[in-house]
């Protein structure tokens, strides 16, 4: 089989074995593990998963489409989660929409030319007092204008550019 | 107004995220009361407390417990609930932040009063820092002691695990949430059997919210009684209190529960923002929207919630300006749900899709009159009849806002009289015909 984990990640996932009563249950911290190790859960890594936590492959599958955290191909180098529920549509959420949109040629489900920035409108995101909230890969962005936005972006395309320059 | 912080009294001590600058701060002071009491008398406690459930059904804490068959030869396990993704909702991710071994004695203190030594503590995916913190200062906990095998030299014991969801609200629904730990999809349980009975595992289960849990030191600490006599008779003790949308400053604070919303408004979101109070969500988007003048005599707590026919839910309050567009807000709320449903039911699979689609029609300006009145009647046949508690979830802020803000929605129909709706029935075809 062509994937595999790493021993880290294989030592990581015994300890995980350990946590619960029934194998099955480790599917869901085998499946981050599997996220943090390939950077997004492709067919062939769930069936490796299915292998590793001994279940049908369908079952994996399923699992793996139920939650909307699992990446099913390639994220961009920035995820840029924009949520679009009440307290950051109240706040102005659709204007950060159309900005990156516009500006990154991104639709919702879409990763840009570039391969920079992937783009995904999410629920609310638990940070409704910080509206409107953007996630960028982990950390969250709060109290966003598009002007805020608009600088963020700019760091991170500079940031990126910087990096490959160095190389 | 005096009281005493429980929930937040360390939030603003930095570095209280690392055991040794909260022991500073009284950690894990009530062990020493824990352990030289009975698991029983414990649950007594919680129950002359009247500590409801904060996770949003408000269901009586001590009752919950009791129900934990007594003696049972199986493992009984406590589920800690911090999947927080009810729309409003932001405040259980701070106790994780700022003060995650309150949330750790609160865990051990209620897994020795059910007499449980396996505990998941069930953290929503998005909130990796949360994580983080909790996951250090879980191990810290370990290290020292206060959790894993013979607490203080108590001769208990209490596993403490985390298991991060990965973006799915319906995981916060409580058999959803244990499906999830069983490496499944979140669709929940048919009720009974009842978790306490039957639940992870096949085993009794108690889940309980961060909040609920993390009250539990300070009863233990006090008693029962004195919590019950913080806030009203109904609604005792403190609650943590969000707020968002169109105010000033949005945020949270601990308050006792009984301050009148107009109150809470001014002195602590200091205002709306925008223009005039137009609606108000109580406690999340579950919950029956209230207007202006119903929010005069509005009071933080179950009952005047409930004599309001509405809900106090999450405590995650949510405001729009009187330039708030209710036919635009409402169709916000109703993706949410339709994104969210499990699928299992189909009153609620359908239900939420089509609400979704009328709304989205009325916001291009091709919904009619009638179709007004078809959205409550879908909301109506959604409730009451479903595994779970989305359904009503959403049909409830559906039919409060279509009933009390029709104007708002009037401006976008148009008027079908019934010769013409029949014929225009016809060339819709299914879309008008949700079931
Ligand atoms: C659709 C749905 C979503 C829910 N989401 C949450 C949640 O995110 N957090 C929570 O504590 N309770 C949530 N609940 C309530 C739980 O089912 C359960 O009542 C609660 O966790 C019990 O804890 P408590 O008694 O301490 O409130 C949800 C319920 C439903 C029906
Ligand atoms: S009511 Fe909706 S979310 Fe709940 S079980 Fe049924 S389909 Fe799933
Ligand atoms: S509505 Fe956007 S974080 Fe809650």
């Amino acid at each position: 089989m062509a994937v595999q984990f790493s021993e880290a990640a294989l030592k990581e996932y015994e300890e995980i074995v350990t946590r619960y009563p029934d194998k099955k249950a480790t599917l869901l911290p085998a499946l981050w593990l599997a996220q943090r190790e390939f950077g997004y859960v492709s067919d062939e890594v769930l069936e490796y998963i299915a292998q590793l936590v001994g279940m049908p492959a369908v079952k994996v599958y399923e699992v793996a489409e139920f939650y909307t955290m699992f990446h099913k191909k390639k994220p961009g180098k920035y995820h840029l989660q924009l949520c679009q529920t009440i307290s950051c549509y109240l706040r102005g959420a659709e204007d950060l929409r159309s900005y990156i949109q516009e500006t990154l040629q991104v639709l919702p489900g879409e990763t840009s030319a570039d391969g920079l920035f992937s783009f995904q409108l999410v629920e609310c995101l638990g940070s409704c007092h910080t509206a409107p909230v953007i996630k960028i890969n982990d950390e969250y962005y709060d109290s966003l204008t598009v002007e805020k936005l608009d600088a963020i972006i700019r760091h991170l395309k500079k940031n990126s550019s910087g990096e490959d320059h160095g190389v | 107004m005096e009281f005493e912080l429980q929930l937040t009294k360390r939030f603003s001590i930095p570095n209280c995220h690392t055991l040794e600058v909260a022991l500073n701060h009284g950690a894990y002071r009530s062990f020493e009361k824990l352990f030289s009491m009975k698991p029983e008398a414990i649950v007594n406690e919680v129950i002359a407390s009247k500590l409801r459930g904060r996770g949003g059904a408000a269901f009586p804490t001590g009752l919950k417990w009791s129900f934990v068959p007594k003696d049972t030869a199986l493992p009984v396990y406590l589920c800690v609930n911090a999947d927080e993704s009810e729309p409003g909702t932001f405040v259980d991710r701070y106790i994780l932040e700022y003060d995650p071994h309150l949330l750790i004695e609160g865990i051990v203190c209620a897994a020795y009063a059910i007499k449980s030594h396996d505990v998941y503590v069930y953290i929503r995916g998005e909130y990796v820092r949360p994580y983080m913190i909790f996951k250090k200062a879980l191990d810290e906990a370990y290290r020292s002691g206060f959790a894993g095998h013979n607490i203080k030299n108590s001769g208990y014991d209490v596993h403490i695990w985390i298991h991060r969801g990965a973006g799915a609200y319906i995981c916060g629904e409580e058999t959803a949430l244990l499906e999830s730990i069983e490496g499944k999809k979140g669709q929940p349980r048919i009720k009974p059997p009842f978790p306490a009975v039957e639940g992870l595992f096949g085993c009794p289960t108690i889940i309980n919210n961060v909040k609920t849990i993390s009250h539990i030191p300070w009863i233990i600490e006090h008693g029962g009684e004195a919590f019950a006599r913080i806030g009203t008779s109904e609604s005792t003790g403190t609650m943590l209190f969000g707020i968002s949308g169109h105010v000033n400053n949005p945020g949270f604070w601990e308050l006792p529960f009984g301050m009148r919303v107009p109150e809470f408004l001014e002195k602590y979101a200091q205002g709306v923002k925008g223009g005039s109070l137009k609606a108000l969500f109580p406690g999340g988007t579950s919950t029956a929207v209230m207007t202006a003048d119903e929010c005069a005599d509005l009071y933080l707590s179950y009952e005047s919630m409930r004599a309001h026919g509405t809900m106090l839910g999450s405590g995650g309050l949510i405001v729009m300006n009187e330039h708030a567009d209710m036919l635009h807000a409402l169709r916000t709320i109703t993706r949410f749900y339709a994104e969210e449903s499990c699928g299992q039911c189909t009153p609620c699979r359908e239900g939420t899709f089509w609400i979704h689609r009328l709304l989205e029609k009325m916001v291009r300006g091709e919904g009619t009159t009638k179709e007004l009145d078809l959205l409550l009647e879908i909301a109506d046949n959604m409730e009451g009849k479903t595994i779970c508690a989305l359904a009503a979830a959403c049909a409830i802020p559906v039919r409060s806002c279509v009933v009390k803000f029709r104007q708002d929605f009037e401006k976008y129909v148009k008027p079908v009289f019934v010769p013409v709706a029949a014929a225009a029935e016809k060339m819709l075809g299914d879309d008008a015909v949700p079931f």
